[in-house]
């Protein structure tokens, strides 16, 4: 007896115990250290770290308009970023679940930008937004190529909206093809025979039933605008003046840049909560549409 | 009759409509390549159209000023090793919590769920404090083990999922022929678990391969540069210089471009189980 309960020990050690350490030192230690931190004037290079109770996010909610505009700027970014690349990606697989003869090609087209990083993207797009975009315009005399991109707030915000729906919508694509053929033909077939039409379909029996991919792709399309960095590193580095710095930037720019960590966890709290918050709430609202098949 | 040529010509609109926006996306792909062959001037003066003469050794220059091979080393080493562990033991931590679903082991799977909320920028500035405590810091090895501790929670509970679904008759049956825990996981369980295997180790290669955060935090010695953190630095330093930073950035994406064209359909389907299961 004792020794089956020593050799379960044993075996819950080796099965369970590596990945547990490793979550337990990149993780939940930073996490717990983070809380404590951010009730401190700790700056990361002394090793001299006071209480300072709530100062700091007193300090964040009341003098620290940068913060409340980084907020703003993220929210403004992740409702207008979500909604296109979701409209993209659901369309894109709409029409690539017909029967065409390039479909294959155009899927992986269409998919090719995700597999590279933000931070390649960006530099790349910073090149077409300066140089291609002015050959674009000498070629078309069209306003829009003309326009400073990324040289004042609302270039800068729409360009890296672009550069995230066409990072991101091929992704959200893959997600919504494989929901849209999983309805089963008959359903579609018997709306056509009742003389739906295209648009009926599409509103009364696709849209309801792909609903649960809605919500992943509404999930994860919110958690990489809300926590972009990437993009906004090597598109605007947050600039002109701050006008297009994303939460996460500012938090980074906090600790790494202006050494002020006590501060920057506080801030690194705040944004963490948010987070949770927004995506329980999503994951909740969304679950209340979903419709059987 | 009528009806399915009405049908053929929209199938026609649709497929050139589409032809025509897939071609708009790759238009960054376009102005990358042709311009990464130019020279400075012909860069500036005409960046839309083909190029004149095609100067390869830009290619040459960006490839010795990156050191080209050695970031591509670094980005490999880490991919790999962090891949081959994290999966191993993810599974392995799966598959324990799911045959002995005790009390702790609800809890901790509860635990990592959880965390897969947090934001990387929540805990980077203590990680970075825990790392260099425990000599993490600026060192491949130490990264390796950010990404282990960063990769645990989503590989186990893609895992948890597909565990579930084997069913337990087979190892029963391995059991009673008197194979321990340890040979039926490895030689009958494991093989089971091939296609989660497949699905968690491209989304964590398409994950580790392009971050740039995380790595650059860590490592601050120019011979540990993965390709994001080499193509950062060069960036700061030939700001503008076209030229030069077009044709690194190309090798900075070839070697992932050439990964999805050849795995594509395992890329596709480990998406859509990701997806499934998240």
């Amino acid at each position: 007896m004792k020794s089956k309960k020593s050799s379960g020990l044993l075996q819950q050690l080796v099965f369970v115990g590596p990945s547990t350490i490793f979550f337990a030192i990149i993780i939940v230690i930073p996490f717990l250290l983070g809380l404590y931190y951010s009730f401190t004037n700790w700056n990361g290079v002394s090793g001299q770290v006071t209480w300072v109770g709530i100062d700091n996010f007193k300090q964040i909610l009341t003098k620290d308009p940068d913060f409340g505009k980084a907020f703003w700027f993220t929210v403004r970014f992740t409702v207008v970023g979500i909604i296109l690349t979701n409209l993209l990606g659901f369309f894109l697989a709409y029409f690539l679940t017909k029967p065409l003869k390039t479909r294959n090609v155009l899927r992986t087209i269409f998919f090719m930008p995700n597999v590279i990083g933000g931070l390649l993207l960006g530099f790349i797009w910073q090149f077409i937004f300066v140089k291609g975009f002015s050959a674009l315009g000498e070629a078309t005399g069209w306003h829009f190529f003309n326009l400073p991109w990324l040289g004042d707030a609302t270039t800068g915000f729409w360009g890296i909206i672009m550069v995230f729906v066409w990072q991101t919508a091929g992704y959200l694509m893959v997600i919504y093809i494989s929901s849209i053929n999983n309805i089963p033909k008959d359903i579609i077939e018997a709306a056509e025979i009742d003389g739906a039409s295209k648009m009926q379909i599409l509103k009364s029996v696709i849209v309801p039933l792909v609903m649960p991919a809605v919500t992943v792709c509404l999930f994860l399309a919110i958690s990489w605008s809300f926590k972009m960095f990437d993009l906004n590193l090597s598109l605007t580095k947050g600039g002109p003046f701050r006008s297009t710095e994303s939460v996460a930037l500012n938090i980074y720019n906090e600790a790494f840049q202006n050494n002020r960590y006590g501060l920057g966890t506080a801030k690194a709290i705040i944004f963490f909560v948010v987070v949770a918050i927004i995506t329980s709430l999503q994951v909740k609202l969304t679950k209340s549409k979903e419709v059987e098949s | 009759m009528e009806v399915s040529k009405k049908y053929r010509f929209g199938t026609l609109a649709t497929e050139i409509i589409m032809v025509l926006l897939a071609l708009v996306f790759l238009i960054p792909f376009y102005f990358l390549f042709v311009n990464s062959v130019k020279t400075f001037s012909d860069l500036l003066t005409n960046s839309a159209s083909w190029p004149s003469s095609f100067e390869w050794h830009n290619y040459a220059r960006a490839w010795d000023i990156t050191n080209f091979p050695k970031a591509f080393g670094n980005s490999l080493i880490v991919t790999v090793i962090s891949n081959v562990l994290l999966a191993l033991f993810s599974a392995m931590s799966a598959y324990r919590m799911v045959r002995h679903n005790s009390r702790f082991n609800k809890f901790l799977f509860a635990v990592f769920v959880a965390a897969m909320v947090i934001p990387f920028q929540s805990i980077m500035i203590p990680l970075v404090k825990v790392m260099s405590s425990l000599n993490l810091m600026n060192s491949i090895p130490g990264l390796i083990v950010a990404y282990l501790g960063f990769g645990v929670p989503l590989s186990v509970f893609l895992f948890h999922g597909f565990v579930k679904s084997i069913p337990l008759e087979i190892e029963e049956a391995a059991r009673v022929d008197g194979t321990s825990i340890y040979g039926t996981f490895f030689r009958i369980v494991l093989p089971l678990m091939k296609p989660m295997f497949v699905t968690v180790i491209i989304l964590n290669t398409l994950w580790i391969w392009n971050d740039y955060l995380l790595p650059s935090l860590v490592l601050q010695n120019a011979d540990l540069r993965t390709i994001p953190i080499a193509t950062f630095a060069f960036f700061g330093q030939f700001t503008k210089q076209w030229d030069l930073a077009l044709p690194a950035l190309v090798l900075g994406i070839l070697p992932v471009i050439i990964f999805f064209l050849a795995m594509q359909k395992y890329i596709v389907e480990g998406i859509t189980q990701g997806a499934v299961k998240g």
